[in-house]
């Protein structure tokens, strides 16, 4: 039987009551959003906070909404909802397709965006999502608000520039006409982790060439959930198949996969490059609107 | 810590331990033992209650994150002495062989039915994608499922 070592645990009843908390026990607490990350990691004592704040009770971040250009997500919205919602899918199917792919329902229910960008697991799929769509991360402290973003968010495996003092308030993703967005992954069966997954935003210019490129790839070592020379490499370049498959090869040069149970290095590197070209491909067809 | 957790539509007050699991409260403190209790590490789904209406793995919930709350659990589906057209047509088609995934698959049915009266064979499997049946009755928990889409207003 797994059970936590003994915390304290206080419920949040604001932003601001969180943050006192935060404050009063010290580094050693610990948020708590889904629990669905930390309660396990809690049962193999392979965390153990001093306190466990509850956030879950905090309409202040559940918020999931489109406000002029940006589509803002609050940090407990949780997966569940966001696969849920039409104008998420509508604006980003990158959003959808990796919702459809994590876990499985029930945990969907539970677990949350916020917490899956903390618990910057280098295999999280929503993690190459966000970066592969630009977002911006809103973290409040003590001080007040800062926007910090995604790219620079995960500073390393189960690290990110979130400050003990700190909470991940929301996330906001710049929705720009003439977009497409898509997110491929190969889980070794239903429900689990990715062996390697990719995220793909494209938004065409005049005479349809590539304006904007974002790239998100988990499980395969890319710095920051990311890989800008391919991206650098699209822009400019109409989306054909030869230049989506060159951008999906400089991709996997530059990832740095680990080889563990879930494959070897060279196979995590080949899922790299071809999953890059099959999300690039089905983005390019939805911004061309060839593709819904 | 005393917490007052709503379950069955009985409220229940207890003092209890942070890191007392929601599964353990149920089974442990209240006694309630159909909601299972496996793998332990929120795969397999046995443990599976409604928390406010919605289906979550009761092994990976602390019990103080329910203070408040409203739980469900499969001892809830019966309704004057009726069997719920869940719990009917996994009876009708051979929906359990050792059980032991049975009280989960029941609580995530009744929430798919309740949000989707007349569900395909796809959208069952889907919903059922984070349970495991040991015995691997999957075909026969599917027509289950079935049957009650079609039997919503059966009586046992
Ligand atoms: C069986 C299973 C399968 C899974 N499969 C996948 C998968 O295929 N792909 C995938 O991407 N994920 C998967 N996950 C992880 C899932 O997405 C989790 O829900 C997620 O990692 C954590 O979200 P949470 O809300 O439960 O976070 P918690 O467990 O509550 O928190 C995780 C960490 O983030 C911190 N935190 C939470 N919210 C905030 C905030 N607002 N501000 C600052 N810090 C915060 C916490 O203190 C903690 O350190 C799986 C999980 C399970 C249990
Ligand atoms: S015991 Fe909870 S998921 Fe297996
Ligand atoms: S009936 Fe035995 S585990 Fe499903």
């Amino acid at each position: 039987m797994q059970v936590p070592a003994s915390f304290e645990f206080e419920r949040a009843e604001s932003v601001g009551h969180a943050l006192e908390l935060l404050e009063r026990y010290g580094p050693e607490a610990r948020l708590v959003a889904g629990g669905h990350s930390l309660i396990p990691m809690m049962k193999l004592r392979l965390a153990q906070p001093d306190a466990l704040i509850d956030i879950n009770g905090l309409a202040e971040l559940s918020h999931l909404a489109v406000a002029g250009d940006t589509l803002v997500i609050g940090a407990l919205v949780r997966h569940a909802a966001l696969l849920a919602d039409p104008d998420v899918g509508r604006y980003f199917p990158i959003f959808h397709e990796a919702e459809r792919v994590i876990a499985d329902p029930v945990v969907r229910n539970r677990g949350t965006v916020g917490g899956s960008l903390c618990q910057a697991d280098p295999s999280e799929d929503l993690s190459a999502a966000f970066a592969a769509v630009r977002a911006d991360a809103v973290i409040a402290g003590p001080g007040g608000s800062r926007t910090v973003s995604i790219r620079d968010f995960h500073v390393g495996p189960y690290e990110t520039v979130v400050e003990p003092g700190e909470i991940l308030t929301e996330l906001r993703v710049p929705i720009r006409p003439g977009a497409g967005s898509a997110y491929v992954k190969v889980e070794r069966r239903v429900g689990d982790w990715p062996v390697a997954a990719a995220g793909a935003y494209l938004r065409l210019g005049p005479g349809g060439v590539i304006a904007e490129a974002g790239l998100g790839l988990t499980a395969v070592g890319a710095e920051h959930f990311t890989a800008p020379e391919a991206e650098a490499y699209l822009i400019g370049k109409e989306p054909g198949e030869a230049v989506l498959r060159e951008a999906g090869r400089i991709a996997a040069e530059s990832c740095e996969p680990q080889a563990d149970q879930r494959g070897p290095v060279d196979y995590k590197r080949h899922l790299a490059g071809e999953l890059t070209f099959r999300a690039l491909s089905r983005a390019a067809a939805r911004a061309d609107g060839s593709q819904s | 810590m005393r917490i007052s957790v709503t379950v069955n539509g009985q409220t229940h007050v207890r003092d209890v331990e942070p890191r007392l699991l929601l599964v353990h409260f149920l089974r442990d403190e209240l006694g309630l033992t159909g909601t299972h209790w496996g793998c332990d590490t929120s795969n397999c789904g046995v443990c599976v209650v409604q928390l406010d209406g919605v289906p979550v793995k009761s092994c990976t919930v602390l019990a103080v994150m329910a203070d408040g709350h409203e739980v469900t659990t499969v001892e809830g589906l019966e309704k004057d002495g009726e069997l719920d057209p869940v719990q009917q047509g996994f009876v009708q088609c051979h929906g359990l062989q050792c059980g032991f995934c049975t009280p989960g698959m029941l609580m995530t049915a009744r929430w798919l039915l309740d949000r989707n009266p007349d569900p395909d064979e796809g959208e069952i499997r889907e919903a059922i994608s984070g349970q495991l049946c040991r015995c691997t009755g999957y075909e026969n928990i599917v027509r289950s499922v079935r049957w009650a889409a079609e039997n919503q207003e059966a009586k046992a």
